[in-house]
């Protein structure tokens, strides 16, 4: 028997409250008014009185709406006909489809024990040197793309989804486009992959605490297939949305801010949706892609800052092209010492000298004379530029080091690269 | 009869609940979440009381708590359990062994299993070296038993107050942790039963020793920059703030296999559950360069990772200290470190909030700063009762919102700790690792090399760095060769001596004796005139000597080419000198 009550005590931004027994921490409810109906769930109890946050806001909500309490928390189905189609944030479908109904999971599921999670091994390759080369990715990582609006990382994120080899794509929108929803669609459609694709998908016209509930559903959704032996590939764009749905929602819960208005739980939200990529011994695994746009380019807002400190690694996506300096696969040392052995010394010289080559070009910027050693740099600096870092650059790894030995005989003496002996003997082009 | 209360809010992960009896601040209680297959019982914590009502924070998720709920408070504050087999284990915040908890509960972590940190299974060796009719106090050895390597003591637990007369003690055998193994009587004939393990309440320090030392031994890593430049001291504190990516988790790991100490406790608190995989899989694997054992033998980690509780992540940087300095209670010199202490502040910044308190710095709490110099003080060397020193020495990490030190936490830590490792992004992004900041860092403690040597070092690094600073300006035709000469000098001292690959089985770790010997001929390079006119020429020099170290430095020390190269470089110095 599920209660209903109708009297509303007080309405704000997407909050309400009502007086109710009864009722579990954590619940669902819907909530019935003028303007239609709506899932709400109980985010506070203080004695009778019952906090609810509305799904598709409380705009047109009146104080004698019907609140008819679900007994459950959250929910969504789940299925192998999830592939292909594609879900609102409150998981109804938003193309043509029939509606699933069979077999709900929980979302927001407990934590993977650390004990039961083992060392990652497996290298994604991507077939782009800067991030093959330099900063490998590798399966059950998670990794954010940091990029300025306006920046190609729908593209960067779909091109990656196409060409690295998993069994299942979960998208997660959040604050999208319509027109960004429909280019994943189209680009995941004419290759094929639409398929083994699900999209959970917040546009940014939808109600905003839709946009918080996308990781969740993506991620449980994701997990599911994990624990079904499958590798599952996450994307999640754009994270920061959905800081910002957060962020609304705690300021008008009125919780104290922490830092430009983001709650001071932000780290440990994101947090504990990141955490999810996981290689399950003995089955499949979640890895996770997720954009994070930098509001004013800036790495130290609280959103990019956080995040940073949360997954392993992240890719700076500036001027179209994958930044070598604070790019970073914090897991690439458990893949790189088995691909070959100039690896870890191609990856480490370039970037050294690459460091150099942007000094060298500031004192040039400023008028200096240019030395001899400096003039390698910048013929080197240009080289590396336009052969590695291209996003249109798409080789195999093992080519991608050949040209890195290649690019540094063509600029440098081979006692200037500050690279050992041994392999300068063995990788060094004789002309 | 136990006192029980019954919520009447929820809020996130706290609850307020109304009670009947007497309740006390840390008291731990469990929330019950009744259901018609099941009863779970959700471990909470007191962390305020107002009237009849006390606000707790609950460490699990909330959901599916409602008003009424039943709440059963312990009388006890939140505890450790100590005892022998602590070592090797892994523990979640709260001291569940998560191997354990695996084998009972699969991938994930099901909320309200609690097991015992201690197996009561497993039988120890005892060997009773008190006798009845001794007069011990609290912290004094009863006897012992073998723990892998150590002699693990079985002390009188540290509760007790005063002096007790051993009444009876168990012969030699083997027996459970849970086994009586001794009656102690007090002045007032009340018989008091001790087994090998005790509980101690983790938010309170151990204090049963003699006195406090002033930490003067070095705690060598074998990571150059920091047994050199910012070295540490048995019973000392240390922190690395550092941008993310700049590596404070590939240092603490380095650290934590090489340092010469008897146990290691790892906390990694709110941190990636990745990195604690990597110590948990390899550690195991890795032998004790001081033992030749297994690494782990000497191990113990806590581990709540960032999307575990969050209430949890709070208790975890206290149990670890509290593991920390049982072992030191036995003559062991432990290093405990901290992943990142940040999260523990975050942690307490959430429990504030939901608290309603008023905020402080970046609506951290205003007490931050007094819990961080608490817990930072609870390091230190001690001499115990009889006659041996024990040490825990305390490294936290701290992770600053966009790597601006300037923030309440790491001021905090700055305040109490006695080396400050800063790592910077600017390091990092050239690669140049470790990224400690040879420029900002500094300590307190003595270096493995003579004081005023590595001053001189630095002050060239610091006269180089200037020009360098200069060069940006006026260039490096505007540069006297005297300052280019500086330069080039500490650019070599940096690239040569103070870099080190992480992932080099040979240059990851560089004992006390090899840092002696390339810190001479380091020296040598540095301190040598050499009569350069050309920048060129100098620079190609210096190249050359920068190439040759590294070569040396992954050289092993054992081979033939270790002192040919070094002798080479010497040699190369002399010469280039020799013209001046």
């Amino acid at each position: 028997m599920h209660k209903i009550y109708h009297t509303i005590d007080n309405l704000a931004g997407s909050v309400i409250t009502l007086r109710a027994d009864g009722v579990k921490y954590g619940e669902l409810a819907e909530v019935t008014s003028r303007t239609g109906t709506s899932l709400a769930q109980v985010i506070k109890l203080h004695g009778e009185h019952v906090t609810l946050q509305v799904f598709a806001g409380a705009r047109g909500i009146a104080t004698d709406a019907r609140v008819r309490f679900l007994e459950a928390p959250m929910r969504v189905p789940f299925s192998y006909a999830l592939l292909g189609r594609a879900f609102t944030g409150s998981a109804q479908p938003r193309d043509k489809g029939p509606e699933l109904v069979n077999n709900l999971i929980d979302i927001g599921t407990p934590s993977v024990n650390p004990a039961k999670r083992i060392i990652p091994r497996n290298m994604v390759r991507t077939n782009i040197p800067m991030i093959d080369v330099f900063n490998s990715l590798v399966e059950s990582q998670k990794l954010p793309i940091f990029a300025r609006a306006g920046e190609p990382y729908n593209e960067l994120l779909a091109r990656i989804a196409l060409q690295a080899e998993v069994d299942i794509i979960v998208l997660g929108g959040m604050g999208l486009k319509y027109d960004d929803y429909l280019y994943f669609r189209d680009t995941l459609d004419e290759s094929g992959a639409l398929s083994r694709t699900v999209m959970f998908v917040h546009t940014a016209a939808d109600p905003i605490v839709e946009c918080m509930l996308v990781p969740d559903i993506a991620l449980a959704t994701a997990e599911k297939f994990a624990l079904d032996g499958k590798k599952v590939l996450v994307l999640l764009t754009d994270m920061t949305s959905f800081a910002d749905a957060l962020k609304e929602i705690a300021i008008t819960m009125e919780q104290i801010p922490s830092n430009r208005g983001y709650p001071g739980d932000l780290y440990s939200q994101l947090a504990s949706r990141y955490e999810k990529a996981v290689d399950f011994e003995g089955a499949g695994s979640i890895t996770i892609l997720a954009v994070t746009t930098m509001p004013g380019d800036d790495v130290t807002h609280p959103v990019p800052d956080n995040t940073g400190y949360i997954t392993e690694g992240q890719f700076y996506l500036r001027n179209g092209r994958i930044e070598p300096f604070g790019s970073l696969s914090r897991l690439k040392q458990q893949v790189n010492s088995q691909t070959r052995e100039d690896h870890r010394t191609i990856m480490d010289s370039m970037i050294k000298l690459y460091a150099s080559f942007k000094e060298t070009q500031e004192k040039q910027s400023m008028g200096f004379r240019m030395s001899d050693w400096d003039d390698k740099l910048l013929q080197y600096g240009e080289r590396f530029e336009a052969e590695m870092m291209a996003l249109s650059v798409n080789i195999p790894l093992e080519k991608a080091l050949d040209l890195g030995w290649q690019i540094l005989s063509a600029c440098f003496a081979s006692n200037e690269v500050g690279i050992p002996t041994k392999l300068i003997e063995k990788f060094w082009p004789k002309q | 009869m136990e006192t029980t209360g019954k919520i009447v809010g929820v809020n996130g992960n706290m609850i307020s609940v109304a009670f009947e009896g007497a309740v006390a601040q840390n008291e731990v209680g469990y929330a019950l979440v009744v259901t018609s297959e099941s009863t779970q019982r959700l471990m909470s914590e007191v962390v305020r009381i107002r009237g009849r009502v006390a606000d707790m924070q609950v460490f699990e998720d909330t959901r599916g708590l409602q008003i009424d709920d039943v709440v059963e408070f312990s009388g006890n504050m939140l505890t450790a359990e100590l005892g022998p087999g602590l070592l090797k284990q892994i523990y979640d915040g709260l001291q569940n062994p998560l191997p354990r908890l695996a084998e009972q509960c699969g991938f994930f972590l099901q909320r309200g299993t609690y097991l015992p940190a201690l197996d009561r299974e497993s039988k120890w060796a005892f060997k009773p070296t008190a006798a009845p009719g001794d007069r011990l106090t609290a912290g004094e050895t009863l006897g012992t038993v073998p723990e892998g390597i150590f002699e693990h003591r079985i002390m009188l637990p540290f509760k007790l107050d005063g002096v007790y007369t051993v009444k009876s003690i168990v012969a030699a055998g083997s027996y459970t942790v849970e086994k009586e193994i001794a009656v102690l009587s007090d002045g007032d004939g009340n018989d008091i039963s001790v087994t090998m393990m005790q509980r101690w309440p983790v938010k309170l320090p151990i204090t049963c020793f003699e006195e406090r030392l002033r930490p003067t031994v070095t705690m060598t890593t074998r990571i150059r920059t920091v047994d050199t430049f910012f070295p540490v001291a048995l019973g000392g504190t240390y922190c690395i703030p550092g941008p993310f990516g700049a590596g404070k988790t590939v240092l603490q790991q380095t650290t934590s296999r090489y340092a010469d100490v008897d146990i290691v406790v790892i906390v990694a608190c709110g941190e990636r559950a990745g990195e604690v995989v990597e110590t948990l899989r390899e550690f195991p694997e890795l032998k004790d360069p001081r033992t030749g054992k297994s690494l782990m033998d000497r191990t113990i980690i806590i581990c709540n990772t960032s999307s575990m509780p969050v209430a949890a992540r709070e208790a975890s940087v206290y149990t670890g200290v509290t593991l920390a300095s049982y072992y030191r209670q036995m003559g062991l010199n432990v290093l405990m470190m901290a992943d990142s202490t940040s999260r523990w502040a975050q942690a307490l910044r959430e429990l504030s909030g939901r608290l309603e308190e008023i905020p402080g710095e970046e609506a951290f709490p205003a007490y931050l700063e007094s819990l961080i110099a608490n817990f930072y003080e609870r390091a230190g060397l001690v001499l115990l009762k009889d006659g041996s020193k024990g040490s825990v020495t305390i490294g936290g990490t701290v992770s600053p919102a966009g790597g601006n030190f300037d923030e309440p936490v790491t001021q905090a830590t700055l305040k109490v700790v006695g080396a400050f490792h800063g790592l910077s992004r600017a390091r990092s992004d050239a690669r140049r690792f470790p990224a400690i900041d040879p420029l900002d860092s500094w300590s307190k403690y003595p270096s493995v090399i003579e004081n005023k040597r590595v001053e001189k070092l630095r002050s060239i690094l610091r006269a180089g760095n200037d020009v360098n600073q200069m060069m940006k300006v006026v260039g490096e035709e505007g540069t006297s060769i005297d300052d280019f000469m500086n330069y080039l000098k500490s650019e070599f001292l940096d690239a040569a001596y103070m870099q080190q690959d992480a992932y080099n089985d040979v240059d990851a770790a560089t004992p006390v004796e090899r840092q002696r010997e390339m810190f001479d001929l380091a020296e040598k390079a540095m301190l040598s005139q050499y009569a350069y006119s050309d920048k060129a020429e100098a620079r190609k020099f210096f190249q050359g000597i920068v190439q040759d170290f590294i070569d040396w430095n992954l050289t092993l020390s054992d081979l033939p080419e270790y002192t040919q190269r070094r002798d080479a470089i010497a040699k190369k110095i002399e010469e280039a000198a020799a013209h001046a």
